[in-house]
């Protein structure tokens, strides 16, 4: 009988698995706080069809498969928590089909962010998607997984929701599709057929996605970030009230932090705009900040900051530089917007407590249906007493989140426990059984919702 | 407590009042201009106080050596109307504020040039012109222990800078300089102008950057090749203290062979970049300060500049790229003169 190394090699080939120390130990961490823990085997396939065999083979072997985009999720979530066979995507990185007319591209789930953006650029410059503040070798797919927000989610929704079709290896090795491709057609749509939604929010235990289509947007020539600031957090949801109530913003997001010193104790918008000729944005311009936050101004409680060509992406991680040793990790939970107070006085003290300078973001998703708060913790990465302390501060921040009436957005294993403690019992049986049904052995990145 | 001492007797005394009557951004008439300064100064309030849009222009303008702007921002202080909203000042007196442990000491012995709070900037000190010149304040992290606070002017903080200046000058004379050339003016007059008018005690010598560029300049004559560019000049704010040394643009210009063409706003007519005046908190200020760049441009456009040349980092990250989209290079000073000795700034094609 082969070895599992053997029978990879068989479906893949020999430069495309590993099984040396060396590699896997690459493989084993991400960038938060996550405990390591290396693969038994790492695998990169090219094809639908590779991804379907290894499936299988784990499924004869019972071992563990652990999809992997760009392991950036911070939260542990590709890190093999029971070992076993690590599928690295990133080689299935083939831009399939751009629509300009239908406004869509049809992509491979290892295609990073940097390079759908540029691909663009080059040849679609007149479209755009929704990227997220990532580093730009995340993967669009691996976004879509853990229903990322990017900076058109302001306007249009989480990433998950901008998804045209979906092309998924199951565990048990058969490929569905879903969307208007699943009849035959182009991938233009993911509705009307009958509601699955059975694969984002899931951390790859569901299936592998190996396509899917996502939806893009025009891009227009200029764009670039106006600045607000007002001192009083409970100004926060109203400002962001009236920037939404305009519609002539893209990203929408508010900050507070410790470092530098000019931000602390201060509530920063960021506020993306658009447009096609000078005249569009000038028009933008005047509905925002003169029309919509005039009256923040005249009285002396806000002020305007200027507006800068070109595109700022989020920096949460900015804070992590200015701790000894690089790293961070953040909260991030889908929040009311009306809570943004509260997350920002609570994220503050727990930061404080901790003893870790506090930086606080809002991203507003949905025309302020909701908001994507983040509260990010510095540490050391060689020193694991500060490691420990940020741990300590992420998981005192999932159970705030729940607290205050959010959801905690893509949770480790920590904030998955708190999510499946308060699961509707029905939902959760509900969800127990799709699990059983599409994952009989078990398999897929065990160690997340488990004991759903 | 430092303390400005302003003599309102020098403004009854004034025939033209031409703090205000000069001012561009204050309709003024002569005789109400002269009341409206007596009234400030005896702490009343005035609709000057709400109109000014911090330009520094008085300064310049007045006749009588008493420090009109400096007054002004006082009484804006005193009297709780800052220019610009509540979160602007808190944001601004923030951002002076050190944060990444004490700066390192070398002491020089000798002239040094200060970066101060623009250290991101120290890449344009470069080539012959900057050839053993020792430098200060080139680390980012370390930058607002050398920053001169001046700019609190713009949010009526007079009392921030008394605060913190002292501090400042002292950091500065632990690198034992003799001579400080100031990369920005702003610090230039803060030095000479800002600090005497208050009674703050300076223990070096300024020297203005273009003075130096100017004399730096004339011992490598041999080197000059005219650059025989169209060029514009966008005064800052802060030369507005020390207009002795404005002479040096032409002079430089002069001597580089740039044809300094010839327009509307320039010299004591110049017009503020806007920076500061789209965030002021009266009413219409984002389009004001919008309109004041759009007239300044078209001013430099109709003139024919090919370049705009830059000596205020604030001004050049206000208006840079917006005169590039019309056509016009903006410049730093000294990559001019860097080019007029046969190097090449960096970026420069
Ligand atoms: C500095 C920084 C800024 C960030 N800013 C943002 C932001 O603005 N918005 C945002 O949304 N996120 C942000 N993130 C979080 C994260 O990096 C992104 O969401 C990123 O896009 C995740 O993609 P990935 O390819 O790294 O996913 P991975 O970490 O590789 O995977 C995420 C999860 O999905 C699973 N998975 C991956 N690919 C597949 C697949 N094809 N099929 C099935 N399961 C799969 C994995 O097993 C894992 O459970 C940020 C992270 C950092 C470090």
């Amino acid at each position: 009988m082969k070895s599992i190394y053997e029978a990879l090699v068989g479906i893949v080939d020999g430069e495309h698995v590993s099984d040396r120390p060396e590699e896997l130990y690459i493989y084993s961490f991400d960038l938060g706080t996550a405990q390591p823990q290396r693969p038994d085997y790492v695998v990169a396939p090219r094809t639908t069809q590779q991804v379907q065999d290894i499936v299988r083979l784990a499924n004869r072997e019972k071992i563990p498969v652990v999809p992997l985009g760009g392991g950036l999720s911070l939260a542990g979530l590709a890190v093999p928590l029971k070992g076993g066979i690590l599928v690295d995507l990133k080689r299935m990185d083939s831009i399939i089909e751009v629509n300009e007319k239908g406004r869509y591209a049809v992509l491979e789930c290892g295609v990073s962010q940097a390079q759908l953006t540029s691909y663009l650029a080059r040849n679609h410059p007149g479209l755009t998607h929704s990227e997220p503040g990532a580093p730009p070798t995340a993967t669009i797919t691996g976004n879509v997984m853990i229903h990322g927000q990017g900076d058109l989610s302001q306007p249009y929704g989480f990433n998950s929701d901008l998804v045209n079709g979906l092309e998924v290896v199951l565990p048990t090795g058969e490929v569905c599709r879903f969307g208007s491709c699943a009849i035959g057609a182009s991938w233009f749509t993911n509705h009307p057929l009958p509601d699955v939604g059975l694969f984002f929010g899931w951390c790859g235990t569901t299936g592998i996605v190996t396509r899917l289509s996502i939806r893009l947007y025009p891009a227009k020539p200029i764009r670039g970030v106006g600045q607000f600031v007002v001192e009083n957090e409970e100004l926060v949801p109203e400002i962001m009230e009236k920037i939404t109530r305009t519609q002539m913003a893209e990203d929408i997001i508010a900050y507070s932090r410790a470092i530098p010193p000019f931000g602390m104790g201060l509530q920063h918008f960021t506020v993306n705009i658009a447009a096609d000729s000078e005249k569009e944005l000038e028009f933008k311009q005047e509905l925002i900040w003169d029309d919509a936050l005039g009256e923040y101004i005249r009285r002396g409680d806000g002020g305007y900051l200027g507006f800068t060509r070109g595109l700022e992406r989020p920096q949460i991680s900015k804070t992590s530089d200015y701790k000894k040793g690089g790293g961070f990790e953040y909260v991030g939970g889908i929040m009311p917007i009306e809570t943004y107070p509260r997350c920002y006085r609570s994220g503050r003290e727990i930061s404080e407590r901790h003893g870790i300078p506090y930086t606080v973001t809002g991203r507003c998703i949905g025309v302020g249906h909701s908001m994507m708060f983040a509260w990010t913790y510095a540490f050391n990465r060689a020193d694991p007493e500060t490691i420990r302390q940020a741990r300590e501060a992420l998981h005192e921040t999932d159970d705030l989140v729940l607290e205050l009436g959010g959801v905690i957005w893509k949770p480790g294993t920590y904030g998955q426990r708190l999510i499946m403690e308060r699961l509707d019992p029905g939902t959760r049986t509900l969800m127990k059984r799709i699990k059983e049904v599409l994952d009989p052995g078990g398999i897929m990145n065990p160690g997340n919702w488990e004991g759903i | 407590m430092y303390a400005l001492p302003f003599d309102e007797n020098r403004c009854l005394n004034c025939q033209g009042a031409d703090c205000l009557v000069k001012c561009q951004y204050i309709e003024i008439d002569r005789d109400r201009a002269r009341e409206e300064m007596v009234r400030i100064a005896r702490g009343e309030d005035s609709p000057v106080l709400r109109e000014c849009v911090t330009c520094y222009g008085c300064e310049e303008y007045c006749p009588m050596g008493n420090h009109p702007f400096y007054l002004i921002a006082e009484k804006q202080e005193a009297l709780g109307i800052p220019p610009v909203p509540g979160p602007l000042v808190r944001r601004a007196v923030n951002l002076g504020l050190p944060f990444r442990g004490e700066p390192q000491i070398r002491e020089i012995n000798g002239p040094v040039l200060n970066m101060a709070a623009f250290s991101e900037l120290t890449p344009l000190i470069q080539g012959k012109l900057f050839e053993g010149l020792p430098v200060i304040s080139t680390d980012g992290r370390k930058m607002f222990h050398y920053f001169c606070q001046l700019m609190y002017l713009h949010y009526a903080k007079s009392s921030v800078i008394k605060e913190r200046l002292p501090g400042v000058i002292a950091t500065i004379m632990r690198h034992r300089p003799t001579e400080v050339i100031c990369f920005h003016d702003e610090c230039y007059g803060t030095y000479t102008s800002y600090c005497p008018g208050v009674g703050i005690d300076v223990p070096f010598t300024p020297v203005h950057f273009f003075e130096y560029l100017y004399n730096r300049l004339s011992e490598l004559k041999d080197l000059i090749r005219p650059v025989g560019l169209k060029v514009v000049y966008q005064r800052p704010c802060s030369s507005r203290l020390s207009p002795g040394k404005h002479r040096f643009v032409n002079k430089i210009f002069r001597l580089i062979g740039a044809d300094e063409v010839e327009r509307e706003f320039v010299d004591e007519n110049a017009l503020c970049c806007g920076g500061t005046i789209q965030g002021q908190r009266k009413e219409g200020s984002r389009k004001r300060s919008a309109a004041i760049q759009r007239k300044n441009i078209e001013d430099m456009k109709k003139a024919g500049a090919e370049i705009c040349v830059f000596n205020c980092p604030a001004c050049l990250q206000t208006l840079g790229g917006m005169v590039a989209r019309e056509g016009i290079r903006p410049v730093y000073m000294s990559d001019l003169c860097r080019l007029a000795i046969g190097e090449t700034p960096s970026g420069w094609r």
